[in-house]
């Protein structure tokens, strides 16, 4: 079978791309120019992608009134250590669901699937409850315990179709070239399990990193605000909003996603084949 | 094979780690309650969100703590957006602010689940008789009284000033307003039709009727023309009759999008904010709009832009309106309700309360406050929307179990695809009552 793409053919898939790229970036882009926009400019009946008269007060005015910066360091210390935690937990769980196949792993995979069907409204006040309890309310490590559990059901199934995907006779060849389990496990599964489990951390780090009813409920002193909760301090009665402040507050909180993204995808790719060749 | 060493491998994990026990450094909770010294704290949410109430707010929290030193009150900001979901789950862990800000539209569950505290023996004297009875009412569920109602604010016609003088057409004050059927008229007067080159004194519309929340609107405006909807019965059960009365309003503004064309039929799923580009632009000459609305209009209109604000129209019971004030709680599970109440007291002395008011552009409840001359200037309406207060009087769904299920699942809807000319009256009327009473039903057994 051919894998060659006819000329005009691959000139539709390029156009549907950028028509999804466009689709994709048309609200991120529309955050950013309103950002820069001056009051009036946002009160215009026919707006501009560039701003007339560009300014950086809507961000002088976001500093201003809420704490942004330790609003991020907080989102920042709960996202990371849930992506952490919630990777070093999923990753052997996942190994052996993948590789023992029996009714555990089947009943294991099923329950999996179920916990993702329960909403957050559903669990919200048995797990308030539970946490004031364990005296974790108002606390940042209660906060990423509950973004840990919450994110570890999907965290486990991605990371077992990763490792699914890793041959059992890549470890059966270590096996007969005299490598033990462990050896096995870190110098042939790891390195090709790599691209899969940044793909999971990111996962985790995005869900915590935007996740707002948790951090809005839990958290009740200002200094632990999370970026989510303190961007609806923007936000008014009847959907009135301070446009501004919040498009800039929001660009801002959007840059340490892009950043991550940014460097870690080069990173995806480069360690897919990592480790599969016997050199 | 390549392999990578075990020495690098366990170098990593180890600063994995090392980093994660960093991280969740200082992450542990904060107790809360008294000090050991005997020194009270208080939780204190607030809804403040424009910079200038943000400001005073913080400012009477500072100026209360530097005079009671024994009593700390600890400033919290919450959200619009989501208070209830938030409240409600605190509540039911036992971990609710001890002081709470809301709306007395939104007290009802809360009041009658037990969460609030019934402040009606606690609270001055001064307090009691400086808010009217009518705001009173507000905050007042079965036998108790569940919140101080301290800011409000009129439903008001934001006016493009140069069309409304050029245009001819007899402009309202307080004391003598639009009737409905002479707001029809004005409307209709003031509109170009969409597509034509207005003429002086014309817009493309006449009025953009921002209805993206179609209920608290019509039920409150509703009031003018004697509506009331929702009937308490001897047995203090709730059942729904849409009358005459409640048709009125309604109609006018079905009538104005449908057949006169003097309404814009887009602006109907749009919110307050979302019609002041087309009016700054000169698209509507009229926008109905909440008080509150001018410091949006203040900072948004271009240099130059004038307007005006004209109280909304009168029906056969004058140029009432319903309302429902922000108020101040007391959760039920402090210990400490009487310091609380010491603390509402200290944010709504008349001249803090004006305070408050100015910060979110919109009227205090509390005569002392209203009489303030800073709230009776020209500049941005000020003096009509004070002239307006005395006719405002609670929400005709203020006390209503079930409600904001009601709004949400049956009026909504209905109200939406009435104006829009979907469906008729007895449609509307079907769905209001019918699916309605099924709905209250369920909360009243």
């Amino acid at each position: 079978m051919s894998l060659r793409t006819s000329g005009p053919a691959r000139a539709g898939q390029y156009l549907a791309l950028l028509c999804y790229l466009v689709f994709l970036g048309f609200p991120f882009l529309w955050l950013i120019s309103t950002a820069f926009k001056p009051a009036r400019e946002l009160g215009s009946l026919h707006p501009t992608w560039i701003p007339d008269s560009p300014t950086l007060e809507n961000f002088r005015q976001a500093f201003d009134e809420q704490p942004l910066l330790r609003a991020a360091g907080n989102s920042l210390t709960v996202a990371l250590s849930a992506a952490l935690i919630a990777v070093v937990i999923a990753t052997p769980m996942a190994y052996v669901m993948a590789r023992q196949r029996g009714r555990l792993a089947t009943v294991a995979t099923g329950w999996v699937v179920v916990s993702q069907a329960f909403p957050f409204v559903l669990v919200i006040i048995p797990l308030f409850l539970v946490l004031k309890n364990l005296h974790l309310i108002n606390s940042l490590f209660g906060l990423v315990m509950v973004y840990v559990v919450w994110s570890l059901p999907f965290a486990l199934w991605m990371l077992v179709g990763y490792v699914r995907a890793v041959p059992a006779e890549l470890e059966e060849a270590a096996a007969v070239d005299g490598a033990g389990r462990l050896r096995t496990l870190v110098s042939v599964t790891a390195p090709l399990l790599a691209p899969g489990i940044v793909a999971t951390a990111m996962f985790a780090f995005i869900t915590a990193w935007n996740e707002f009813f948790f951090a809005l409920v839990l958290l009740k002193t200002p200094e632990k605000q999370t970026l989510p909760v303190i961007l609806t301090h923007f936000l008014g009665a009847e959907g009135v909003a301070d446009l501004g402040p919040l498009a800039a507050a929001a660009f801002l909180a959007t840059i340490p996603s892009l950043v991550i993204f940014a460097v870690i995808q080069r990173r995806i790719t480069g360690g897919m084949l990592a480790g599969a060749v016997k050199t | 094979m390549r392999t990578r060493t075990p020495i690098r491998a366990r170098t990593r994990l180890v600063a994995a780690a090392a980093t994660l026990g960093l991280l969740l450094t200082g992450c542990s909770g904060s107790g809360d309650g008294d000090s050991a010294d005997g020194r009270i704290t208080l939780r204190f949410q607030s809804l403040a969100w424009q910079d200038e109430s943000v400001a005073v707010n913080k400012a009477l929290v500072k100026e209360w703590n530097a005079a009671h030193p024994e009593v700390n009150v600890e400033y919290v900001q919450g959200s619009w957006d989501s208070v209830h979901d938030q409240l409600l789950t605190s509540f039911e862990g036992g971990e609710a602010p001890d002081i709470i800000h809301d709306a007395s539209d939104d007290l009802a569950d809360f009041a009658y689940g037990g969460y609030l505290a019934d402040l009606d023996g606690l609270l001055p004297d001064r307090l009691k008789r400086d808010i009217p009875e009518r705001s009173w009412q507000t905050t007042a569920f079965g036998d108790g009284l569940y919140g101080v109602p301290f800011l409000q604010e009129p439903r008001v016609l934001i006016a493009n000033k140069k069309i409304l003088e050029a245009s001819g057409v007899r402009i309202p004050t307080v004391e003598k307003p639009w009737t409905w059927a002479e707001f029809r008229s004005a409307a209709r007067e003031l509109t170009a039709g969409e597509g034509r080159e207005p003429a002086a004194g014309q817009a493309e519309y006449g009025v953009a009727w921002p209805l993206k929340d179609p209920v608290s609107a019509t039920l409150n405006l509703s009031r003018s023309t004697g509506g009331q909807l929702f009937h308490r019965g001897k047995d203090d059960k709730v059942t729904i009759k849409y009358t005459e009365a409640d048709a009125e309003v309604p109609a006018v503004i079905r009538d104005q999008v449908n057949t006169d064309g003097s309404a814009s039929g887009a602006t109907l799923g749009m919110g307050g904010s979302d019609t002041l580009p087309g009016f700054f632009a000169g698209r509507y000459a009229m926008v109905p709009l909440g008080f509150s609305y001018r410091q949006q209009i203040i900072q948004q209109a271009p240099k130059g832009f004038e307007w005006t604000v004209l109280p909304s129209p009168a029906g056969a019971d004058g140029a009432t309106q319903g309302v429902s004030p922000q108020t101040l709680s007391v959760s039920e599970d402090t210990r400490h309700k009487e310091e609380a109440v010491a603390f509402i007291d200290f944010l709504l002395q008349p001249s803090s309360m004006v305070r408050l008011a100015r910060g979110d552009w919109m009227l205090p409840t509390g005569t002392a406050a209203l009489a303030d001359p800073s709230l009776h200037t020209e500049k941005d309406g000020w003096s009509t929307g004070a002239a307006l207060a005395r006719e405002l009087r609670p929400a005709p769904a203020q006390s209503v179990r079930g409600y904001p299920e009601w709004k949400d699942k049956v009026a909504t809807p209905a109200l939406q695809e009435y104006y829009s000319g979907a469906i008729d009256r007895a449609e509307l009327e079907k769905r209001l009552v019918k699916d309605g009473n099924l709905v209250l039903a369920r909360y009243q057994r």
